[in-house]
C-alpha cells in the first residue's frame, strides 16, 4: 500500500538516521513512503499572529500538492514539519475568512478547504497497523535495551494536534515495547529541549537537555528514543557540553524511532545510519547483543 | 513591583496592538500562575508569564519590550495547554516580538552565527529560530 509522505528539509540533510529507516522498515511492513512531487519547505514553525496569513501560504501549498496528486492523507515523520502542516490544515478548515484569502492570493493553484489528513508515521504504526501485527513481524527484538521515551513538544501541542494524550502520552511506550525492548517513562517527557533557542544562545541548550537525561536516567534509562530532528541535535549538543562539566555523566545514546524499529524488523544496521547519532548508540549496542 | 495603572495605559495602541496581533481576549487570564508554573524556561526569565499578562494588559510598554520573557519563550506552548482558561499565551509572546521586529530590529543577527555552527544546525533550527527572532 503506497502512503503520500512529505519529508521536509531536515530529513533530506542532516536527518537521514530518521528517514532512511524509516522507509526501509515500512516497506518491510507492506507499506510504501511516495514521496510527494514538487513538495517545499513548510516554515518549519507555525505563524501564532493572527494577521500573519502570508507564512501560511508555504504548508497549505504542500497540503495541496497532495490534494492535486489525489491523496486524502499525507504522513509525516519530522514532528516539526506534522506540527506546522497539521495546524495550518485545522486553519484552512475551520476559518472561512483566511481560508478564502489564501486561496485568491494562490490564484494559480486549486482552492484547498482542508481536505488532506495531516498524520505522523507513529500514528501509521498505531493505528494502520497495530501493536500486536507489528510484534508479529518483529524478527530481532531489543532484549533488555531500557530506553526513555521522550516526546518533546510538536506531537502533542497544542492540543487539536496531539497524536496522543496531551497530559499521558504511551504511544511510543507502546512502539517500544512491541519491538521487544523495555520502555521507561520518565516526568520530563514531554518537556522542552529549548528547540530553536539554540540560535539565540547555544548555551541555554545543555541546561535544558540536564532536565530531560538526568530525569531519564534517574528512572533507570541507557538510551532515549525521540521523533524530532531538533530534539535530537539540541539534546546532542547539550550532551556534549555536560559530558565536558559533569563527571557523573557519561553521555546518553539518542535514537530515533524509526532506528529501532529498523533494527527490530532485522534490516541491515547500515540503513540506520547510527554514524550520525549522538551518544555512541553503537557502542551500547554492541554491548546488549543487538548487532547482529 | 508596583505599576501605576492609568487609563490612558489600559487603552494605549500597545495595548490595542497586542490584542490585534495575538487574537486572544487577554482579559480571560485571571493570574493564577500556572503558565508560570508549567514554564521551562521561567527560572531564566526576567517577568514571569504571568507577569507578562498582566503587564501587558495594563499597557506597561516599556516594562514588556525591555524585559527578555518574550524572546526566551520557545513556543513549548505548555502554557497553553494547561491554562485553566484557554488562554493561548503562546500568542501574546509572538505578538510582543513582532511588535520589536516589524520595525526592522531584529533580536538575532544570522551572521553572527558561527561558521561551523551553521553548517551543523538542522534547517527546522535556522528557519525556526530566524523566523522568531528576525523581521
Amino acid at each position: 500500500m503506497s502512503l503520500a509522505y512529505y519529508p521536509g528539509c531536515t530529513l533530506k540533510t542532516k536527518a537521514k538516521n530518521l528517514e532512511e529507516p524509516a522507509i526501509a522498515s515500512l516497506e518491510v511492513l507492506g507499506f510504501k513512503l511516495e514521496e510527494i512531487a514538487r513538495w517545499n519547505c513548510c516554515g518549519a514553525v507555525h505563524s501564532l499572529a493572527d494577521d500573519d496569513l502570508i507564512h501560511q501560504v508555504a504548508p497549505v501549498r504542500n497540503l495541496i500538492r497532495a490534494r492535486e496528486q489525489g491523496k486524502n492523507e499525507l504522513v509525516t515523520l519530522c514532528s516539526f514539519c506534522f506540527n506546522t502542516l497539521k495546524r495550518a490544515n485545522l486553519l484552512m478548515k475551520a476559518n472561512a475568512e483566511k481560508r478564502n484569502t489564501i486561496n485568491s492570493f494562490m490564484d494559480e493553484e486549486i482552492n484547498y478547504s482542508g481536505e488532506v489528513r495531516v498524520v505522523h508515521l507513529l500514528e501509521v504504526l498505531r493505528d494502520e497497523i497495530g501493536w500486536e501485527a507489528l510484534a508479529q513481524k518483529v524478527k530481532f527484538p531489543l532484549r533488555g535495551l531500557k530506553v526513555a521515551t521522550y516526546y518533546g513538544c510538536t506531537l502533542l501541542r497544542p492540543r487539536e494536534v496531539a497524536i496522543d494524550s496531551v497530559e499521558n502520552p504511551i504511544i511510543l511506550h507502546e512502539l517500544v515495547d512491541a519491538l521487544g525492548a523495555t520502555p521507561v517513562d520518565f516526568p520530563e517527557s514531554t518537556r522542552c529541549c529549548g528547540s530553536y533557542q539554540i540560535i539565540r544562545d547555544p548555551g541555554t541548550i545543555s541546561a535544558y537537555a540536564w532536565n530531560i537525561l538526568s530525569s531519564a536516567l534517574s528512572h533507570g534509562a541507557e538510551a532515549l528514543v525521540l521523533s524530532c530532528p531538533l530534539c535530537d541535535y539540541d539534546l546532542g549538543q547539550g550532551q556534549k557540553e555536560l559530558v565536558k562539566r559533569r563527571d557523573e555523566f557519561k553521555g546518553m545514546p539518542l535514537f530515533y524511532f524509526t532506528q529501532l524499529l529498523a533494527l527490530a524488523l532485522g534490516l541491515e544496521p547500515q540503513v540506520c545510519h547510527f554514524e550520525l547519532n549522538y551518544g555512541n548508540p553503537e557502542s551500547l549496542l554492541r554491548e546488549k547483543n543487538l548487532l547482529p | 513591583m508596583s505599576v501605576t495603572v492609568s487609563p490612558k495605559r489600559l487603552r494605549s495602541e500597545f495595548v490595542r496592538k497586542v490584542k490585534e496581533l495575538s487574537g486572544e481576549n487577554i482579559q480571560l487570564c485571571y493570574q493564577c500562575g500556572m503558565c508560570s508554573g508549567v514554564c521551562p524556561a521561567a527560572p531564566d526569565m526576567d517577568l514571569s508569564p504571568r507577569q507578562v499578562i498582566e503587564l501587558a494588559r495594563l499597557g506597561m510598554q516599556e516594562e514588556i519590550t525591555e524585559s527578555k520573557t518574550a524572546w526566551i519563550c520557545a513556543t513549548c506552548l505548555a502554557c497553553t495547554v494547561n491554562c485553566p482558561r484557554g488562554f493561548d499565551l503562546s500568542k501574546l509572546m509572538e505578538a510582543i516580538r513582532l511588535l520589536t521586529l516589524r520595525k526592522n530590529v531584529d533580536h538575532v543577527r544570522p551572521e553572527q552565527i558561527p561558521p561551523e555552527e551553521r553548517d551543523d544546525i538542522p534547517q527546522i533550527a535556522m528557519v525556526s529560530g530566524l523566523r522568531k527572532f528576525t523581521g
